[in-house]
């Protein structure tokens, strides 16, 4: 009896450890940054090296930059999962070098991808500090998490449709199109907000790449700021700029809230037409 | 030349004259089985996974619209021998099949065969009913599509008649476009059935396709598979020793001698039921083994 209470009280413990850190941070950025909060903040052009105005151009910066990264990751990562899953055999020696590279990927610090996309886009393929630079950065950062949630989707499909599409004399690429996909959509869509969630997060690899000019981009050539470099930029270069960060701050984190609200209500969505009707 | 003859009519409009009707009518037995032509022969078919033996030396012949039923105990290869014959044993990487399958006199190894065109004349139905997770209607109107039906009248009519075939019309036709998997276990297994028969195969392989369905349901099957006879020629794994009795005109018998299942004994229903030649045989079928 004891020994249960003991557990009961050291989970409702950690419970609420846990929770906690995620109250505080919020309510510390809230506390800092909710009085610069206003919709002008949200689209106005920074002043004064951000100490003033808002964020607009940034959030037109960093939206691109996402979608740049997702359009160009999220066809790739499809494309490779359908290889890994459907096309190729579990033992393969040409699979398995895919996997194991992807697993290093996965695990290489992102600044690594910042000075390799300062190196490779912005001086070899000479793109410069751009939109263009930092976008194609963030998608070979993602590329791992993305193809390791698609394929492990599209494994978790029963195989038995595989089976009875076969015996009806359908290709694989039938059955894939018909079936396998849309039964492993929600994973799919789960894996692509992991992907939106990592990339609008990042710093590092945006540093050395897209760069931290702060004006409205007029073209995927020109050198956007991230919202996370510039909460990074207003809180280490810019004396004063302390309460702006944490706005932006607290912008991001209700971008991410947002993101992942969206993502399980998508994946519960597909789940339930799924089941009631396609 | 001889491939003409595994090509079905893929678009009756084109033989006028020549349509082939779904709709089987009123229950009838099938033509008489006395005088057998060969569909299928198989000849000395071994099959392994990996360096397991699965089955070995396996010979018979499968003659056109009869029912033939294969018994024997579980792990015997029966499930084995039946997806050998449309190799759907492709689909397993470790999965050695030896041994010849002649379908219409033609080899169905030949690397000239089309095995997708081969698997729409031999059709199969799996143990557990394995609709795909869309609509009723969908079920059956997307192979057909794959297989260059898409005229939605012409499919419709396809849909109305193969549902028909297996009496799912009148429980369905208000809900057509209702998930399949929403359906009970005998609907849906009725509706995999009706799915194969969408696309006129010459062969239906069964395997232990009641097993899994409730006593009503599965008589209701069977007595479809009854009505199936003649049009179809059906090869079902089955269980049930008193269904193989009722249903098939032909049996066959497998055994595992030797950690492989092998063929004991194969001939006409009657005879492996009432004077089996292998001890073995009238042991299983009396029930002392097995």
């Amino acid at each position: 009896m004891l020994k249960n209470r003991l557990a009961t009280l050291l989970i409702w413990l950690s419970v609420i450890l846990i929770s906690a850190v995620f109250v505080v941070l919020v309510l510390d950025l809230v506390r800092h940054g909710w009085a610069e909060l206003s919709l002008a903040y949200l689209v106005d052009a920074p002043l004064d090296a951000g100490r003033g105005g808002g964020i607009g151009p940034i959030m037109v910066s960093t939206g691109l930059i996402l979608a740049l990264t997702i359009s160009v990751a999220a066809p790739l990562s499809l494309a490779t999962a359908v290889f890994l899953t459907e096309f190729s055999s579990k033992n393969s020696v040409f699979s398995g070098i895919i996997k194991r590279s992807l697993d290093v990927l996965a695990s290489v610090p992102s600044i690594v991808f910042g000075l390799f996309g300062n190196a490779f886009f912005c001086v070899y393929l000479g793109l410069g500090f751009s939109i263009l630079s930092g976008g194609l950065t963030l998608a070979c950062m993602v590329l791992p998490i993305l193809i390791r949630t698609f394929s492990e989707g599209l494994r978790a499909a029963p195989d038995e449709y595989r089976l009875a599409a076969a015996a009806l004399g359908l290709n694989r690429a039938a059955a894939l199109r018909h079936f396998l996909l849309p039964t492993a959509t929600p994973a799919l869509i789960a894996g692509l907000m992991l992907a939106i969630g990592r990339a609008i997060a990042e710093t590092a690899a945006l540093i050395f790449t897209s760069g931290y000019v702060d004006r409205m981009p007029d073209s995927l050539m020109d050198s956007g700021r991230a919202l996370s470099i510039h909460i990074y930029d207003l809180s280490m270069n810019v004396a004063g700029g302390d309460s702006h960060a944490n706005s932006a701050a607290l912008i991001l984190i209700s971008l991410l809230f947002m993101i992942n609200t969206l993502s399980s209500k998508l994946a519960y969505h597909w789940m339930h037409k799924r089941i009631t009707c396609l | 030349m001889k491939s003409l003859l595994i090509e079905p009519d893929r678009h009756p409009k084109d033989h006028p004259g020549q349509e082939r009707s779904y709709t089987l009518g009123p229950l009838q037995a099938g033509p008489p089985c006395c005088d057998p032509q060969t569909l299928l022969s198989i000849k000395n078919l071994s099959l392994s996974y990996g360096s397991t033996p699965a089955l070995k030396n396996v010979s018979l012949d499968i003659y056109q619209g009869c029912i033939t039923a294969l018994i024997g105990p579980s792990g015997c290869g029966k499930t084995s021998f039946l997806s050998a014959l449309n190799r759907l044993t492709d689909m397993i990487p470790t999965c050695n099949v030896s041994g010849d399958i002649h379908f219409h006199g033609i080899n169905i190894h030949d690397p000239k065969q089309d095995v997708l065109n081969l698997r729409r004349n031999i059709g199969m139905i799996f143990q557990k009913p394995l609709p795909f997770p869309v609509s009723i209607r969908r079920n059956i109107e997307l192979p057909l599509r794959e297989h260059g039906i898409d005229n939605p009248t012409e499919s419709d009519a396809i849909v109305q008649q193969v549902l028909s075939d297996v009496g799912l019309w009148a429980e369905v036709k208000d809900r057509l476009n209702a998930p399949a998997q929403a359906l009970s276990g005998g609907q849906q297994q009725r509706l995999c059935i009706a799915r194969a028969l969408a696309l006129k195969p010459q062969v239906l392989l069964m395997d232990e396709p009641c097993s899994a369905l409730d006593p009503i349901s599965s008589a209701v099957v069977e007595d479809l598979i009854q009505r199936l006879r003649g049009r179809y020629t059906i090869v079902i794994v089955t269980h049930n020793l008193a269904q193989a009795k009722r249903i098939a005109n032909y049996a066959g018998f497998f055994w595992v001698s030797d950690r492989a299942g092998c063929l004991i004994e194969f001939g006409q229903c009657k005879q492996i039921f009432e004077s089996p030649q292998h001890e073995l045989t009238a042991a299983y079928v009396n029930g002392s083994r097995g």
